[in-house]
């Protein structure tokens, strides 16, 4: 094997090099040679095409995002935007971190690893900043749920992240599934990773001291996953998409459980400098980030790094994505206690290179060298491009669209909606995650947010929610990125936790497309000015470009998570009352607003009009009061009204522990829209008699509308003139819909998962 | 003085942790017990907790077997020491031949988490005394080879014996034969459950508390001892 070197690039200037090929264009090669001063070695060609990739780079989207990075960071945030995951002081002497990333292309060409890698890639990054990961959750978004594709794609990756958190012992709290014809053949696969460690163990990747030694920890690197960043996340798909499969990754959970247990006993012996996950672009990436990130000079020594193929080259070995790898900065006293961790717990590790005088990246292949570069150019000083704008052409037609005529509210209308596969029944799905495990989950699926114990002598605990809505972001992309965050807040508010913290994914079509940026860049806006009036700074995230199938776009889907604290978990708010005879009261304003709603879409297949209308202060208010209801004991259950309005909501909440409702809508708009509009800034709380007074005062006090609408009782759903329809009756058609299309799951009858049905 | 129990944590166990909460809850002292250390440290007794020991890319339960702690688990379950396997905990057991038949892939071919009526069989094992016999009791179950099986003699002779502790009531979430959710040895001291009587052990965070009656049906048993 012959291998090109620096000194080769400089004897052969002007060799024909296949740039093209790996991404990069001709003004980007350009550019690598005026940085060098020569051609690039072969090494460091791949080295460049891969970190200057979009999804390495954000060299689209970095414009975009510095409003983000210009957000009031708030008293709490301890590690902001940049390092692999913000980290946020929720007080006790704890801070906790959470991140949420994609993980789509790899998905739909192989399903399971896909998915299940996605997993594995947010939990590192978790693990990288010094935190335990705590838990997952995984926005999932699928074409027509009863497509031929889907019935491959959705059960693959379901069993995807499955097995991969179930075998680290993650619980599963949340997350979504939403079918879309327009995620056909580019299904949107987010996972959310949240950890939790003593302030004074956060970790960074800064590579500093000079003779500290480079360790790689974890998986031999093999040659799964080349070329996933640049030729995966970094393009659209073209007809032969599943064709790339050897481009996506090959999981191994147990040996990321025990990567995780040996990382976090070197942090507990402050045995680690600098750390590093290897995710996208592998060790090239964690090379580069260490060093340029400690503004030092490093070796490699390549062919120290333990293969599973002995054939491979040093570009494929600098590329490869394989994964359950770390790179971690030890000084020299400190290596032998590295290397007895890491032999206690079966991990391999290596120490491959040193920290070295000088701001160079000098990668030898036995004592060739093979990359000098300034590790700054691969990481930072990639390029950044002001892609052009322009709104899409049929976007004021599509605004304009008049909505199909509204129908009489009836009990048929109510089951077909509850059985449409957006509004159904998720237990499917949720029933293969392990939601329980490390014995602190307190609320899951179903549950308006997820909610999971931080500690157990005071109950401080978290709560998280994520949510996005592609249809309104099509219609209005500023509105629809707001909407997306003001759900997400008013869940977590839900369960009485204060949201405090934002993470976003934003999946996009391709940014060559000035209608795409004009999207991207109408959606970043909208969330920045959000997040701004609502006070939750952006720790972190991930954007997603390139979602798109033979040039068809998907809806734009920015994914906002949100970070809710609780002092004590024992206060939270549960979706569905417990006891017959509780108020039930609506809060906040129904409008007539079913422009991109899922009455629209699951009876019409309707996308027009425009989408409900953002009151940012009314979200605000809407949250204190949901806080205060569980803070003072006045709240039994609260469930916040969004897709599928305030039908979807009662139907929810009483099928939660078997007990009906009777309703009385009041005088005003017409039943149908007061049932399934889906109007911003709402709540459906229930009651005790004894608070009622007390809540609808605060309520009155505060200038938040509160409308009493019925009560908690019997077996059935009533709404007085509209419908009567037995529970029994509401739950198989909410359950039946995704057993009927993907398959049983287990005989016999399904308890409630988060808790006994009654 | 308190009891101590050992909890074991192999490479890949994920529920030693919860294992060791419920022990607390119970009013034992938790004791972490490591699989290369072959030494109890005087344990009263031993719970082999749930996870993927090694991954499971073997048979579940098959390279946990051969942890040096098994060997001399395996010789102190012969002397009566009280040792409960939960999850893959039970296949451990059945690895390691405390337990008839084996634990195989869920019929369905899916992992499945759902909270799980049991009834409770025999209530005279060293870690079921605290519940009566005909009980039901609502744990989580959450495995993805689960499904019990052993050949018609060793069932009928497990039934005959009275040594099936817990069957599923409400629907079999595995496929077990018989819808068998736990057994326990001829002596009573050694018991095997698939679903999670650790995650029942808190009204916070479990379906509620049902579960802690295994881990206080084994002090009652020391005390008795």
């Amino acid at each position: 094997m012959t291998v090109d070197t620096v000194a080769q690039a400089e004897q052969d200037p002007e060799l024909d090099q296949p740039y093209l090929e790996l991404g990069l264009k001709d003004d980007e090669y350009a550019k690598v040679r005026e940085i060098l001063g020569r051609r690039p070695t072969q090494t460091e060609l791949a080295m460049y095409s891969i970190m200057w990739s979009e999804h390495c780079s954000y060299k689209s989207s970095k414009v975009h995002l510095r409003q983000f990075g210009d957000l009031p960071a708030g008293d709490r945030l301890l590690v902001g935007m940049g390092e692999n995951a913000g980290v946020v002081d929720v007080g006790e002497g704890l801070a906790v971190t959470f991140k949420v990333e994609s993980h789509n292309h790899p998905s739909y060409v192989e399903p399971y690893q896909g998915a299940a890698t996605g997993i594995g890639g947010i939990v590192r990054d978790i693990l990288t900043m010094g935190a335990r990961p705590v838990l997952v959750m995984d926005p999932l978004r699928f074409g027509d749920a009863d497509h031929p594709d889907t019935k491959r794609v959705l059960p693959g990756i379901v069993a995807g992240i499955g097995g991969y958190g179930n075998c680290l012992g993650l619980p599963n709290i949340g997350g979504e599934v939403v079918f879309d014809p327009s995620y056909q053949g580019n299904p949107l696969v987010n996972a959310l990773c949240l950890g939790v460690m003593p302030v004074d163990r956060i970790q960074l990747s800064a590579a500093t001291g000079v003779g500290n030694i480079v360790v790689l920890l974890g998986a031999k690197t093999g040659r799964d996953g080349i070329g996933g960043v640049s030729v995966l996340a970094s393009a659209t798909f073209d007809a032969d998409g599943p064709a790339r499969r050897p481009s996506v990754q090959v999981g191994d959970p147990f040996m990321e459980k025990l990567l995780i247990e040996a990382c976090l006993e070197m942090y507990d012996g402050k045995l680690v400098q600098g750390i590093q996950d290897l995710g996208g672009a592998g060790l090239t990436c964690a090379l580069t980030e260490t060093s340029a990130a400690g503004k030092s000079g490093m070796r490699a020594h390549l062919e120290r790094v333990p293969l599973r193929e002995a054939s491979m080259e040093p570009h494929e070995v600098l590329a490869s994505e394989s994964q359950e790898r770390m790179l971690a900065i030890v000084t020299p006293a400190d290596l032998p206690a590295v290397l007895a961790i890491a032999e206690k717990w079966g991990v391999l590790a290596t120490a491959i290179g040193e920290v070295i005088e000088g701001d160079r990246l000098v990668v030898t292949w036995h004592d060739e060298v093979v990359v000098d570069v300034p590790p700054g150019s691969l990481a930072d000083d990639g390029p950044v491009y002001t892609r052009p704008l322009q709104r899409p052409d049929d976007q004021d037609s599509l605004v304009a669209q008049a909505l199909p005529p509204y129908p009489v509210a009836d009990a048929a209308l109510l089951l077909r909606m509850i059985a449409s596969p957006n509004l159904c029944s998720r237990r499917w799905v949720v029933e293969q995650y392990d939601r329980v495990v490390l014995g602190d989950t307190v609320l899951a699926w179903p549950e308006d947010a997820g909610v999971v114990r931080l500690s157990e002598e005071t109950g401080l605990g978290v709560a998280l929610a994520t949510d996005g809505n592609g249809r309104y972001t099509r219609l209005d992309p500023y509105a629809g990125a707001q909407l997306a965050l003001a759900e997400a807040y008013r869940n977590v508010a839900a369960i009485g936790a204060i949201p405090i913290a934002v993470t976003n994914c934003l999946n996009f079509g391709s940014p060559e497309d000035p209608a795409v940026m004009w999207q991207f860049a109408e959606a970043t806006r909208g969330l920045a000015d959000a997040c701004r009036e609502l006070g939750t700074p952006v720790t972190g995230g991930n954007v997603s470009f390139y979602n798109s199938t033979a040039g068809a776009a998907i809806n734009p889907t920015p994914v906002v998570g949100v970070l809710g604290l609780l002092d004590d978990v024992a206060r939270r708010t549960p979706m569905g009352w417990r006891e017959p005879g509780e108020s039930l009261l609506l809060l906040g304003e129904t409008r007539d607003e079913l422009g991109g709603s899922e009455w629209a879409w699951a009876e019409h297949r309707h996308i027009g009009g425009r989408p409900p209308v953002v009151d940012l202060a009314r979200e605000k208010l809407l949250g204190e009061v949901l806080v205060a209801g569980s803070r003072d004991g006045m709240l039994s259950a609260a469930h916040d009204l969004s897709d599928g309005g305030l039908a979807q909501a009662l139907v929810e909440s009483a099928l939660r522990h078997g007990i009906g409702a009777r309703v009385v809508l009041p005088a005003g708009l017409e039943p149908f829209v007061q049932l399934f509009s889906e109007s911003a800034g709402r709540a459906l709380v229930a009651v005790p008699r004894s608070e009622e007074l007390r809540f609808t005062e605060m309520c009155n006090a505060r200038g938040l509308p509160c409308t009493r609408i019925g009560v908690t009782d019997g077996d059935a759903l009533d709404v007085q003139d509209v419908l009567t329809v037995p529970l029994a009756e509401l739950r198989s058609a909410y359950e039946g819909t995704l057993p009927a299309l993907f398959g049983p799951l287990a005989g016999g009858t399904a308890q409630d998962p988060a808790g006994p049905a009654l | 003085m308190p009891a101590r129990i050992g909890v074991v944590t192999f490479p890949g166990s994920l529920d030693d942790r919860d294992a060791q909460r419920a022990v607390r809850l119970a009013g034992a002292e938790a004791v972490a017990l490591w699989h290369g250390d072959a030494d109890l440290h005087g344990v009263d007794a031993v719970v082999l907790p749930g996870g993927f020991s090694y991954g499971d890319y073997l048979r579940c339960g098959a390279i946990a077997r051969f942890a040096p702690v098994m060997a001399t688990i395996v010789d102190a379950a012969a002397g009566g020491l009280p040792v409960l396997g939960i999850c893959n905990g039970f296949q451990v057991l059945c690895e390691s031949h405390l337990l008839p038949g084996a634990l195989t892939r869920n019929q369905h071919l899916h992992f499945i988490n759902r909270d799980q009526t049991l009834k409770i069989e025999n209530a005279t094992t060293d870690w079921t005394s605290a519940y009566d016999g005909g009980e039901q009791i609502v744990i989580p179950v959450k495995n993805g080879e689960g499904c019990y099986v052993a050949d018609e003699r060793t069932l009928d002779a497990l039934e005959a014996e009275g040594r099936v502790i817990a069957r599923y009531v409400g629907g079999n979430p595995n496929g077990s034969l018989r819808d068998i959710a736990g057994i326990t040895n001829e002596r009573g001291n050694v018991v095997g459950i698939m679903p999670h009587p650790e995650h029942a052990v808190e009204a916070l965070t479990g379906p509620g508390t049902d579960g802690l009656g295994f881990f206080t049906s084994v002090l009652k048993a020391l005390t008795n001892a």
